[in-house]
């Protein structure tokens, strides 16, 4: 998947070799309930093929879902895998094994739970502010540390069956509570997280069934969740500990920000005079754009102003969207070329030659105080530096504040106008403007 | 922005999944002999095999994730969850043979969610990879 031209022959080639892997195991001597697997099997690709159809707003959801549901089997097959060798004799349980099944158990439950939880906040079923109360981390921690400490007692007296429910239901509430604390915009980093632990918990269960192939599926995943975490950690210039302990929402600013200025509104035709004239553009998208479903209006009007002679560039922030990547595919689904989409560092480089810089539903991303307001809660942060083109125009509802309840200082600057109302609308008057002409 | 890596014909990442695949494959039907014949004392030396084949996949899996264009995250992200979801390979193990009912249940569901994942991770992925095109096959269309 270097490149998007030769990522569906990766696809193919993973189908290929997964339907070895089953093939192969299918063939095992011992199996007898073929039927009912077969039966699991119809009603597995009938909960999936729906769930592939989502909207493309709703992957974070369907993502964070299907990371529950491997935290899931990962924890059925710890369970049963245990109750089947105690059963088998003292002998089956060795301390190596009952080791592998905590650590497949433990990671699975928390995975199933928390990721349950992110699809309820990304669907905002839950409320997807951060919820926090006191002691929060000394209790979260204490119930995962109670939890390692019975799967400790376990490898010595395997026999202690109680304790194996115990052990479930502590990683359980773990994973709630966990994912709890955690906002909205924090999600990418979460998502990307929980990744990490559905693979974790396949290589656990690899271990356990000493099982090669799942060892080094889980650790492929592992690995990319891995990745994307830092990632994503990297661009909101935060840590691990940072998302999931130090809840965003309660931090505040530790300067007051009483900014100096005052906000310009522009109206369509204004804006359109401004477009017509302008010889290089950046889009800065942000989930706003995909609440408002707005990505359509933005390819049509960017086509209009190509035709005009303007270069359109899309300026993607690693955090923009609810995962990794989310703003790529929802403009991808709009048509726009994937040659426009630029990554940050990339748009950061020219800003200073661009004409006109269009922000669509993005506020943090594009906020000048991570750069110079040092008791800013989002100081340090990489940001798109879109206050460096000749002329800013934000497309905003409103002036209520983003997620981290700061004030852009972006707003107050001499070059930026705002757009106020329905991203879709805007856009969709910007493109009557330039049809009448 | 990307970098235009000539790997060669073949896609770094699906020749390691379809070469791993084929060891594993011929791997697990040795060592699924080995546990049932002598459990327990085997297991220190699976062990060592085991833990080296974990070492030696992060070790593939961190280079061949890190060379995924950022474009592509999202569907990485679904690509390698249906990936792991190999996991119905140790579900069937459990629900397959001769077992205690309730074992045979839980071994059943986790067939039904690693199935799931199966399914919808690889077919969205493919629908999310279908829509990135480049300006010249937008306008030849």
């Amino acid at each position: 998947m270097n490149k998007p031209e030769t990522a569906r022959r990766g696809v193919l080639s993973g189908v290929a070799a997964m339907l070895l892997a089953v093939a192969g195991t299918l063939a095992m001597p011992g199996l007898v309930h073929f039927g009912h697997i077969a039966l699991a099997v119809i009603v597995g690709t009938a909960i999936g093929v729906p769930l592939s159809r989502v909207p493309l707003t709703a992957v974070p959801q369907r993502t964070a879902l299907s990371h529950s549901f491997g935290g899931l089997a990962a924890g059925l097959v710890g369970a049963a895998k245990y109750f089947l060798w105690v059963q088998e004799g003292a002998g089956e349980l060795t301390k190596f094994r009952v080791v592998a099944i905590g650590a497949e158990v433990l990671l699975g439950c928390v995975t199933f739970t928390g990721s349950l939880m992110a699809a309820g906040k990304l669907q905002e079923i839950i409320p997807t502010r951060p919820i926090t109360y006191r002691n929060q981390n000394i209790l979260n921690l204490s119930l995962l540390g109670l939890a390692v400490l019975c799967c400790a007692v376990l490898v010595f007296q395997p026999a202690w069956q109680w304790l194996f429910p115990i052990i479930i239901v502590l990683s359980l509430m773990f994973g709630v509570l966990l994912i709890l604390p955690i906002g909205g915009a924090d999600m990418p980093t979460v998502i990307s997280l929980l990744n990490a632990y559905a693979g974790l918990s396949a290589v656990a269960m690899g271990f356990v069934l000493d099982n090669k192939l799942l060892i080094t599926a889980g650790a492929l995943d592992g690995s990319s969740g891995l990745i994307l975490s830092i990632i994503m950690c990297r661009a909101m210039n935060r840590s691990f500990t940072n998302v999931l302990f130090g809840a965003f929402g309660a931090v505040k600013a530790k300067t007051d920000q009483k900014v100096v200025g005052e906000v310009k509104p522009i109206s369509a035709e204004e804006t359109y005079s401004i477009l017509e004239a302008a010889r290089s553009l950046v889009v800065v998208p942000g989930y706003g754009m995909a609440v408002a479903q707005a990505q359509h209006a933005v390819r049509e009007l960017t086509e209009l102003l190509e035709s005009n002679g303007t270069e359109v560039r899309y300026g993607i922030h690693p955090v923009a969207g609810r995962m990794p990547g989310h703003m790529n595919v929802l403009l991808a689904e709009a048509n726009v070329p994937y040659d426009q989409l630029f990554e940050m560092e990339a748009v950061n480089r020219i800003m200073d030659t661009v004409d006109v810089c269009m922000v669509i539903g993005a506020n943090d991303v594009v906020n000048p105080a991570a750069r110079e307001e040092k008791g800013s809660p989002i100081y340090g942060m990489p940001i798109i530096e879109v206050d460096r083109a000749k002329t800013v125009i934000m497309l905003k509802r409103s002036m209520a504040p983003g997620f981290a309840g700061i004030e852009n200082h972006l707003f107050y600057k001499e070059n930026c106008r705002m757009l106020f109302g329905d991203a879709k609308a805007s856009l969709n008057g910007l493109v009557a403007e330039f049809k009448k002409t | 922005m990307r970098r235009n890596l000539k790997i060669g014909p073949w896609n770094l990442g699906g020749f390691w999944i379809v070469a791993l695949g084929i060891w594993c494959f011929s791997n697990e039907r040795v060592s699924a002999g080995e546990a049932i014949a002598t459990p327990g004392g085997e297991a220190s030396f699976d062990f060592i095999s085991a833990l080296f084949v974990f070492m030696l996949a992060t070790f593939v899996g961190l280079d061949v994730i890190r060379r995924v264009s950022r474009l592509l995250h999202t569907p990485l992200m679904s690509l390698t969850n249906a990936i792991s979801a190999i996991a119905v390979v140790g579900a069937i193990v459990v629900a397959g043979p001769e077992h205690p009912t309730v074992i045979h249940w839980l071994g059943l569901i986790a067939v039904v969610a690693s199935v799931t994942n199966i399914v919808s991770g690889f077919l969205i992925t493919d629908r999310m990879l279908k829509m990135f095109k480049k300006k010249e096959e937008i306008k030849a269309k």
